[in-house]
């Protein structure tokens, strides 16, 4: 036996014994029924080149690995980014423990969401009872000060009404009549997780300033300095949100994070569990229609949410994951720009150390090209940093971006010399960035954990940008916004480049003469 | 024995498929035929001549009693009436809520696991309306209703339903074994409606299989909750119910699969009979009184 308790061995070795060795040929010439090797590889190479790059791209009725996610997960995301509150998705239990795993595997945090748990008759006479029974138990047993409520795909097909339900179940006695209940239809097959992100977040607001699903007087708003903030859908989300609120605080800004999850999925090991921590708070929400402006950090993440509250007399300012020098920028002097206050010393310090670090590497990134996919916002953020430090985004893919969020990326690209020979792909997935790979090649590829298999079919180094990131640890505790932000990007791009030079120049007595000390 | 016979009744709301399947079925039992009637209408109203019943408790709402489908028994949703026709009504949520198209999969579902179709020659499904959704067209798909019988009239709308009936039998005859086994028509005493009928059912690539006249008697039996077979089983209706009993059973399990049309080619063929006129365009959208003037 190839297994025994004084070596026990995991899987990165095990099926590499005999044993397992001789199974796998046995399964593969007995059961498999492979096209012959040369065929196999006769087809391998013919999916790299450029003709099958024009059928894969004239492709309509399939789509092979989208990088996107469905609307609750966004929902869910919104949800838990405030104070004491349980997310609850109307639905059946299987689609909440995709959620629920999805975001402890990037966070490596637990996460509490409870569903509805919808079975056949609840498909067939509504899902009424379900929500009946699903608010009392989520409110007994987990003793939430605010449940959100979101739908599944299930619950959308049939047509339940969440507003009347919420109210039927209070009637019924289901939760106390006062009892916050927000709530937000999150179809999974619309859009994307960033929809559902926007759908959940305009909720929670509409019902706190609005008047509670009327049962309750809407806010007046009586103007103050405060200014709001509004992230977005982000995986980096527990080192983000701390580093804006250091940078607004620097600037002695007055602002309220509307949506922050940084302390729930971020919590210490001491002895306690912490079912909820952090957020923003009822109070913070409420108070929040008073703001002078509100700033959105992902404006397609916020489409909605932004829309409501400009109604509500707000100055809106809506930015597209602005990164780096320039992006960062941009951001400070917007909020320099509402409340009046200067950009402190401090910042312009880290602004300089910032430069002087792109400037020390400037050499070894300049002219190296990027393909990159993800959210819409963050393409569009990465794709000016990029531009920023003389690199070319040649390929820039999201399956969740449309035709007006190309035009925009195109815009970027115009406008730099780095820009030139650069495309926006909309609404694309990895199966057209795998052709983009293999007929225009890249230095690097930037995306989720998803690319690794990209990475290993077209030989194109992974850095891992994006959500959700599985296959490495604490990334999300650093952040990728403001100047602190850029030094990290800049980082893990200039690593990823030094270890490919490393590995292209370690041939012991033959590539080694560039096998340098010193970079 | 011979092998089990699937049917099912579709057409438009109204036009009295209910009737006529259970006068139908009433005649092929008074053949000796053993039968199972599966009502797959939310209004659960596919059983009350055969029961004598106002409508018989549906397996979902006996579902949502029980708790889940799970804990009912089939003894439960049966119930034996005229003839031992055993009858079943699949019912559904209420108006405005759940989804009722589910509802017409989880009862069949049930219904065959649980041996509903055992012993008998017949199991005639009596379906709602339209085929609106993939619920409804449940009992059309393979292993279910191999024989489509489509109830209509000469009024235009019925005629219109008919023909998406048949573009819904199309779509799953080619995957599966269902056919249209003809139409039926229940006479509302438009004009030419026979004739009418009788082309439909040719475009459509079906025969007209039995012409059922209006008759007020079958009124009376309705009020009575009873079938025309029952109530009067020497009156003339009676006689037509069992004629066409007669050739539903002659047709074997055969059928055809239809050729649907278009919306122009029914109005084609309505004025083919004269009840559209010819290209008359200025008619379109106007009221009778616009035209009068």
């Amino acid at each position: 036996m190839p297994q025994n308790v004084d070596k026990v061995l995991d899987h990165e070795n095990l099926f590499r014994e005999p044993e397992y060795k001789a199974m796998f040929d046995n399964k593969r010439s007995q059961f498999e029924f492979r096209v012959p090797a040369e065929e196999l590889a006769k087809q391998i190479e013919y999916a790299k080149t450029w003709e099958y790059r024009e059928k894969n791209f004239a492709r309509e009725a399939l789509t092979v690995n989208p990088a996107k996610a469905c609307q609750p997960l966004g929902a869910v995301f919104a949800a838990v980014g405030f104070e004491k509150t349980l997310p609850f998705v109307h639905g059946s239990q299987g689609c909440v423990a995709y959620y629920r795993s999805h975001f402890s595997r990037h966070f490596k945090e637990p996460t509490s969401c409870v569903s509805s748990s919808m079975t056949e008759d609840a498909a067939v006479f509504g899902g009424l009872n379900n929500m009946i029974d699903g608010l009392a138990n989520t409110y007994n047993l987990y003793k939430p000060e605010m449940i959100a409520v979101s739908t599944t795909c299930m619950a959308e097909v049939i047509g339940d009404d969440l507003d009347a339900f919420i109210k039927t179940s209070k009637q019924k006695g289901s939760i106390p009549a006062e009892f916050d209940v927000p709530f937000a239809h999150t179809p999974a097959f619309v859009g994307s997780h960033i929809t559902g992100y926007d759908n959940a977040l305009q909720g929670i607001i509409k019902y706190f300033w609005d008047g509670k699903a009327g049962q309750g007087t809407a806010l007046t708003r009586i103007p103050n300095e405060s200014i709001n903030f509004i992230g977005g859908f982000d995986g980096f989300v527990c080192g983000n949100l701390p580093e804006i609120r250091r940078m607004l605080d620097l600037m002695g800004v007055e602002h309220t994070i509307l949506c922050d999850p940084s302390d729930v999925w971020n919590t210490p090991t001491d002895g306690e569990f912490r079912m909820y921590d952090g957020g923003t708070t009822k109070a913070q929400v409420e108070a929040a229609i008073n703001a002078k402006a509100t700033i959105s950090f992902q404006g397609y993440s916020t489409e909605k949410t932004m829309k409501l509250i400009k109604e509500h007399g707000h100055e809106t300012a809506s930015f597209h994951h602005p990164m780096g020098v320039t992006g960062t920028d941009a951001f400070l002097m917007k909020v320099s720009e509402l409340t009046g206050k200067p950009i402190p010393k401090e910042l312009e310090l880290e602004r300089g150390r910032l430069v002087d670090a792109i400037a020390d590497s400037q050499a070894h990134l300049h002219g190296k090209k990027f393909a990159l996919y993800g959210d819409p916002d963050l393409m569009l953020g990465m794709t000016a940093f990029l531009l920023e430090l003389g690199a070319e985004p040649v390929h820039v893919l999201s399956t969740n971006g449309d035709k007006e969020w190309a035009d925009k990326v195109q815009a970027l690209l115009d406008a730099s010399p780095f820009g030139k020979n650069c495309k926006a792909y909309p609404k694309a997935d990895l199966w057209h960035m795998r052709s983009l790979l293999f007929t225009e090649k890249v230095d690097f590829l930037i995306g989720n954990t998803y690319g690794k298999y990209l990475e290993r079919d077209c030989g194109t180094p992974l850095i891992r940008l994006g959500f959700p990131i599985f296959d490495r640890h604490h990334y999300h505790r650093f952040p990728i916004w403001g100047y602190q932000g850029g030094l990290r990007v800049l980082t893990m791009l200039l690593d990823e480049y030094f270890e490919a030079l490393d590995a292209n120049t370690n041939g012991i007595g033959t590539t080694d003469y560039s096998y340098d000390i010193i970079r | 024995m011979a092998a089990l016979r699937q049917i099912a009744f579709y057409g438009k709301g109204g036009i009295g498929k209910s009737t006529t399947s259970q006068n139908t079925l009433a005649a092929l039992a008074e053949m000796g035929q053993k039968i199972l009637i599966v009502g797959c209408d939310p209004k659960a109203d596919s059983t009350r001549l055969i029961l004598h019943a106002k409508a018989q408790d549906t397996v979902l709402s006996l579902a949502a009693e029980a708790g889940s489908v799970e804990d009912l028994e089939i003894e439960d949703v049966l119930k034996v009436g005229y003839r031992d026709i055993r009858c079943v009504e699949s019912g559904g949520p209420e108006p405005g809520v759940g989804c009722a198209g589910r509802g017409v999969i989880t009862s069949i579902n049930f219904l065959e696991e649980n041996g509903a179709y055992d012993g008998v020659d017949y199991v005639s499904y009596d379906v709602l309306g339209d085929v609106v959704c993939g619920g409804f067209a449940m009992p059309i798909r393979e292993n279910k209703a191999q024989e489509i019988y489509i109830v209509m009239s000469g009024e235009m709308m019925a005629m219109y339903a008919a023909n998406n009936i048949s573009k819904g039998i199309l779509k799953y005859a080619n995957s599966g074994g269902v056919r249209l086994g003809g139409l039926v028509c229940n006479e509302r005493q438009t004009d030419k409606e026979l004739e009418l009928a009788e082309a439909l059912a040719g475009k459509l690539g079906t025969k007209l299989i039995h012409f059922v006249p209006r008759d007020n008697i079958v009124q009376h039996a309705e009020l009575r909750r009873m079938t025309v077979i029952e109530y009067a089983p020497d009156s003339k209706q009676a006689g037509e119910y069992r004629s066409l009993a007669e050739k539903v059973h002659n047709n074997a399990g055969n059928g055809t699969i239809p050729t649907p049309i278009t919306m122009d080619e029914l109005e084609d063929l309505l004025m083919d009979f004269g009840i559209m006129k010819k290209e008359d365009e200025s008619v379109i959208g106007k009221t009778a009184s616009e035209l009068a003037a």
